[in-house]
């Protein structure tokens, strides 16, 4: 089963390629830099304890991310 | 926390792109990277220079540099701050770019972290795009190793065409490489370095548009590179065309109408400028993607997994806030614990030298208002800074900087950060915060790593509300005499407990300060905001304690002894000379003393303060002083007489918990407004610094008065 969604959505311990990314010009420069563009794999890592930002496994490194940011990112949900 | 002799400028200056060179003949080498790879690191090994190191991206926020030597060669080795790509978003990136474009340098040593290397694969393209004297550091080979990553660096270097080292900087190990690494690229000047391959119609243009750019950068800059910028619509690129390249008119002329005509054709075929740039970014991670496929081995996949064990506990749902309590409750446990007893031999010690120093003084026939003034003034008052301040900052400062190299601050960032978000500020203001514990100036410099100036802004104000490592003594002592009790075993548990609850005041008046802010003259909405929890690391323990005691710790108690010492005699003078039937001091203090009364403090205490303004650590010894002046002569070695005293001169649990206030609240002291003058390049903001944590001190402290004097009668 595949779902359309956007980042903020993808539970803890999931995985999901990046579809686009819908966010402002200076964040869509940020997270590319990071290595996330359209085909990239991510994975959500950790909530943090009051439930935002969370954590996302990026190519290998650890970032946090925002509400706001991570639901601009449109994401198909991996197989489960 | 980031105050060292080093972070603090005086053996590596941050000097833009003045270059200084020991000889003319050196060469000069740029060290660049993405944040948090141990670029600090490699440049401490080269240079022998002691730049703050720790594990949390952003501590390196100005370029500084060093000089070394290496086979008979000299070289000026120019520290970037730490930046994913050169495509210039924020001041650092276009720093670390204008550098590489422009600052001339020899050769550019980019550092990867071999755990990560993918990522920092992006950075290593786009500057061998601009130049070919690369070299890639590959760092923390240590760590690769620990988590089974094998990294086939001959063959990445192949790919590259650059060559490619591995080094483990911690260890020194694969530093020489390096560095012969970087000779023989700069003598070698017959190199081919890998070429990024863009979509068709980007390479199109570019063979359209690089012959009339070749012609005024030949030699200077890298013409396809610059054609590159010029299609990602780089503004900043056509002020450099015509300020640093050869001014022929004609030729930016034709650029300006080529480039029109490949954006007409880009329109008309519906190709949108964000398509462009997101191509071209495309196109730099492809080949990184296609660079570390085959090289870059993961024999065990689940590398992560330790680290998400112990993230689920520190920034878990139940865990996360208990445990940050509980660490900064165990660091001030320790701190007050383990310097009681070195602090009682200091002090014992150097009452002693007072003695003898009195005995001395009469022994040579000095007049006796000399000797009075220099030892009871001048001395008495050091002996208290440094019997007071050097066993509590010789313990905190190595335990802090352990949770600094093992990772753990980026994760309190983490936590904290919805509450930063409340109040419309940036989670990485918590970072600053953290810094503030050790300096404050120190903070508001830390406070660069936050991209929104209005964000910055707010942490910059709100530094001053967690007490810096000169504010300490003072809480310690005061809870110690007041709440803890002076002797036995468990009340240090309790005196922990007490600051830790006076910090959370501090942390949420930071709060409460940064959304004030917000709702009135730095008015925002939150801006985007990504922060990236490194991987945990095991800190070399040896080296933490050698570093902090030497670096910090002996700077800092330096910088409070040379602050002490001139204020020691003043204080002396002050009161010790008469205007009338009264001392210079107690005028001072009389005029102050209606208003202090009003906030729980008296008039001495409030001086106190304000002289206090050079280094809060001298606050007490004032105090101390300009009551002793009032005609009882004591021996100060213990706190139970210092009690004593304060209760004499009409301290109540009041007095005790305002002075905390107050010491929690009030303007920064001198070097950091100073800094803050520096950063902001504005006496409002400055002004503004001085009356809000002046203004909700005051306010605080009278309102606590007010109310516990009508409660409790006194």
């Amino acid at each position: 089963m595949q779902i359309i969604n956007d980042l903020s959505k993808l539970e803890e311990g999931k995985h999901a390629f990046v579809l686009d990314i819908c966010s402002s010009d200076s964040m869509r420069r940020r997270l590319q830099d990071l290595g996330l563009i359209k085909g990239t794999e991510v994975l959500c890592v950790q909530t943090s304890p009051l439930g935002d930002p969370a954590a996302y496994l990026i190519r290998g490194a650890v970032i946090a991310l925002r509400h706001e940011d991570s639901s601009c990112v449109q994401i198909q949900c991996c197989e489960v | 926390m980031g105050l060292s002799k080093d972070s603090m400028g005086l053996k590596a200056v941050d000097l833009g792109f003045v270059i200084k060179k020991a000889h003319d003949s050196d060469r000069v080498i740029t060290l660049g990277g993405n944040p948090n790879v141990g670029k600090s690191t490699v440049f401490n090994e080269l240079t022998g220079l002691r730049q703050h190191t720790g594990n949390w991206p952003g501590k390196t926020v100005v370029s500084v540099q060093g000089n070394c030597t290496y086979d008979n060669t000299g070289y000026v080795i120019v520290d970037l701050p730490g930046c994913y790509s050169l495509m210039a978003h924020s001041t650092e990136e276009e720093v670390a770019r204008d550098f590489i474009c422009f600052g001339s340098a020899d050769a550019v040593i980019i550092v990867c972290d071999a755990t990560c290397l993918e990522r920092s694969m992006n950075l290593v393209l786009q500057t061998v795009e601009i130049t070919q004297n690369v070299i890639v550091c590959v760092n923390l080979m240590d760590e690769a190793k620990k988590k089974k990553i094998k990294i086939d660096l001959q063959a990445i270097s192949k790919k590259l065409g650059v060559p490619v080292i591995g080094t483990a900087a911690r260890s020194k190990e694969g530093l020489d490489d390096l560095m012969d690494a970087v000779a023989q690229t700069i003598r070698d000047s017959n190199k081919s370095p890998v070429q990024i391959q863009y979509p068709d119609y980007i390479e199109v243009a570019i063979s359209d548009l690089e012959p009339y750019i070749k012609e005024i950068c030949e030699g200077v800059m890298d013409s396809r590179w610059l054609s590159v910028m010029l299609l990602h619509g780089d503004q900043d690129m056509h002020g450099f065309i015509e300020q640093n390249l050869k001014n022929n008119n004609l030729t930016n002329e034709s650029i300006k109408q080529t480039l029109d005509e490949i954006k007409k054709e880009f329109t008309s075929q519906g190709i949108t400028e964000r398509q462009i740039k997101d191509d071209i970014v495309s196109a730099i991670v492809h080949t990184a993607e296609e660079i570390c496929k085959d090289t870059v081995i993961l024999e065990n996949k689940n590398y992560k997994n330790k680290d998400s064990k112990i993230d689920r506990i520190l920034t878990g749902k139940w865990t996360a806030f208990p445990i940050m309590i509980l660490a900064l409750l165990g660091v001030f446990w320790l701190t007050i614990t383990g310097a009681n007893y070195p602090s009682q031999v200091i002090s014992d010690f150097l009452f002693w030298i007072e003695d003898q120093l009195l005995i001395f003084f009469k022994w040579i026939n000095t007049p006796q208002f000399l000797y009075e003034m220099l030892v009871l003034g001048v001395y008495r008052v050091l002996a208290w800074v440094v019997s007071v301040m050097l066993p509590p900052m010789a313990i905190f400062f190595p335990l802090f900087t352990l949770l600094e190299d093992v990772g753990f601050l980026p994760r309190i960032a983490f936590n904290l950060d919805k509450c930063f978000k409340k109040c419309c500020a940036c989670g990485k203001q918590a970072l600053t915060m953290c810094m503030g514990f050790g300096c404050n100036a120190a903070g508001v410099i830390g406070c660069r790593i936050i991209d929104s100036p209005r964000e910055r802004l707010i942490a910059i104000i709100t530094n001053s509300f967690v007490p810096c490592n000169g504010r300490y003594p003072t809480l310690i002592a005061i809870i110690s005499m007041f709440f803890a009790g002076t002797a036995g075993g468990g009340t240090s548990i309790l005196s922990a407990a007490l600051l830790t609850a006076v910090i959370m005041l501090g942390v949420f008046m930071t709060f409460a300060a940064s959304k004030f802010l917000s709702k009135t003259v730095l008015k925002g909405v939150p801006s985007s905001f990504s922060l990236e929890l490194p991987p945990y690391r095991k800190p070399q323990i040896g080296k933490v304690i050698i570093r902090s005691v030497f670096d910090r710790t002996l700077f800092v108690l330096g910088r409070a002894v040379v602050v002490a010492a001139p204020t020691g005699l003043v204080i002396w003078i002050m009161a010790n000379v008469h205007l009338g039937d009264m001392t210079i001091l107690a005028h001072c203090s009389g005029f102050l003393d209606p208003f202090a009364r009003l906030i729980g403090l008296d008039g001495v205490i409030l001086l106190a303060f304000i002289l206090g303004f050079p280094a809060n650590e001298i606050v007490i010894p004032i105090i101390i002083m300009a009551y002793m002046a009032k005609g009882n002569i004591l021996e100060l070695d213990n706190l139970s007489v210092l009690k004593q005293l304060l209760v004499d001169n009409g301290w109540t649990w009041i007095t005790a918990i305002s002075v905390m206030l107050f010491s929690l609240m009030h303007w920064p002291c001198s070097t950091t407004l100073l800094t803050i003058k520096k950063e902001t390049q504005s006496l409002k903001w400055t002004a503004i610094s001085v009356l809000i944590p002046t203004v909700m001190g005051i306010g605080a402290c009278f309102v606590f008065t007010t109310v516990s004097r009508l409660i409790s009668g006194i």
